[in-house]
């Protein structure tokens, strides 16, 4: 089942996803990238509901192909929209939105969203690096418009396991290879203990220099 | 022959001008004198009050206003980061900074953060440029300058006029005698500048451009930006009158002393 993990660390934030496209019970696909790459400094792991599998019965109306709904998902349809808008912000303006600003600007899309007729199902974890105070920020988000900036998150079922792990072994001044140890520590009890867990992570790294993928 | 083009904001003139749009600027450059000058830590506002005499009731002017200070003709509090000061027709003035204050207010509601500096330029100049294009309407007549500061570019100071045109100034000056004030700008500014130099450097310029022989709080607004180290965010302070009379008291003494010591 899907899960995404993120931690804090000295200069840098990890965010971590599995790669799995599940349709009920059928997993459709193992190499899916659910971490956008918002900005030079900005990442954003999703989750949630992969489409409305009930598309034609809630919008019998929408004009897009029901088979076609029926594998691109909600959460790709709102990571995209987030996506651009904030790449929109940046051609604007020439500085590109503050960590902190775009947390509260996607908190707010959600809120909006889960007031109108099709609401986004959607989970984010935001980890960014803001340049302005130097300093690595995660938020997690959820589909009610929740935002908390928190030193390490979780999503999914994964987060039933790891959050007791990250609550014993995080360490806001770990350095990169021991905020990975942790990661692992996180994902190898998650593959110990769940029934369906998922077999393959995605993880990224930003901090000062940028955003970067890491091989675990 | 030029009334044909007079008439209508929107209508080049043969020789490619807007004439309403110059005659808006002609308007301010009889306003009060407004000018700012940007100091390493901090950006001082000072600006010319013209509306005064003994029988005008100051009484609401004397506390300010919202905590912040205020004196009220010439000075506003946009944002907790901006100070405006404007030159030209008040009540065109009061209508952007009404404006200035939502489009402010809009942007901390979306982004929880202050807006930046710029932006909030950008946004009154895309609102005056507005009024250029479109019929049957007169522009704003009104500069406008922003003191403020945001965590991208720290301290600024940027200047706006009634085409939609904006600039980022180290010092600047806007309104009656603007020429005058802006040479004596050009030739005391220094780079690295403390606050308190600024506000000197801005009582010494107000009292050369100025009409009146002597300084008052009466005819004088000043307004200072800085950044509160403490509670990490800037603070903005519009001088109260009796504060204003403080402050000259404290630039005059320190001038008769020089006087007496070269005598």
């Amino acid at each position: 089942m899907e899960t995404s993990f993120a931690l804090t660390g000295k200069g840098y934030v990890i965010v971590a996803a599995d790669t799995t496209a599940a349709r009920s019970i059928v997993k459709m696909k193992d190499d899916q990238d659910k971490i956008k790459e918002l900005g030079s400094h900005l990442l954003m792991a999703y989750s949630g509901e992969p489409g409305p599998s009930n598309a034609y019965i809630i919008m019998p109306t929408q004009p897009t192909d029901p088979l076609l709904s029926f594998y691109s998902g909600d959460t790709i349809q709102f990571a995209e929209y987030v996506e651009r808008n904030i790449r929109l912000y940046q051609i604007r303006h020439l500085y590109p939105l503050r960590p902190s600003a775009a947390a509260s600007w996607i908190r707010r899309s959600l809120a909006v969203s889960l007031r109108s007729r099709n609401a986004f199902t959607v989970n984010l974890l935001i980890g960014g690096y803001d340049l302005a105070d130097h300093k690595p920020t995660l938020y997690w988000i959820d589909y009610l418009g929740t935002v908390v900036e928190v030193p390490f998150a979780a999503h999914g079922y994964g987060s039933y396991f790891a959050l007791s792990l990250l609550d014993r072994y995080h360490n806001p001044d770990a350095t990169l290879e021991e905020g990975l140890a942790t990661l692992k520590r996180c994902i190898n009890e998650v593959s110990k203990r769940l029934v369906v867990s998922p077999d393959r992570y995605k993880v990224k790294v930003v901090d000062k220099d940028g955003v970067r993928e890491v091989e675990l | 022959m030029a009334r044909r083009y007079d008439s209508r904001t929107t209508i080049f003139s043969p020789e490619g001008r807007l004439y309403q749009i110059e005659y808006a600027m002609e308007a301010i450059s009889h306003a009060g004198t407004v000018l700012g000058v940007l100091a390493k830590d901090g950006v001082v506002l000072a600006a010319e009050k013209r509306v005064t005499g003994k029988l005008l009731d100051l009484s609401s002017a004397k506390e300010g206003g919202g905590g912040y200070g205020g004196s009220g003709e010439k000075m506003f509090l946009i944002n907790s980061n901006v100070i405006g000061g404007v030159a030209g027709i008040t009540s065109d003035a009061n209508s952007l900074v009404n404006y200035a204050r939502s489009v402010a207010q809009r942007y901390l509601l979306q982004y929880n953060q202050d807006i930046p500096v710029e932006q909030l330029a950008q946004r009154l100049c895309d609102m005056k440029q507005g009024y250029t294009q479109y019929g049957g309407l007169r522009p704003f007549g009104v500069s406008i300058l922003y003191a403020g500061y945001d965590p991208h570019y720290r301290f600024q100071l940027y200047h706006s006029d009634p085409s939609g045109n904006y600039s980022g100034w180290k010092a600047t000056c806007i309104g009656a005698n603007n020429g005058t004030a802006q040479s004596l700008l050009k030739q005391e500014y220094k780079d690295d500048m403390s606050i308190d130099d600024a506000i000197k450097l801005v009582l010494k310029v107000m009292s050369r451009t100025m009409d009146s022989t002597t300084l008052g709080s009466e005819k004088l607004e000043i307004a200072v930006l800085t950044y509160d180290e403490a509670a990490k965010k800037p603070k903005a302070k519009i001088y109260k009158p009796i504060e204003i009379d403080g402050l000259l008291l404290m630039h005059e003494m320190s001038k008769k002393i020089e006087e007496a010591m070269k005598a």
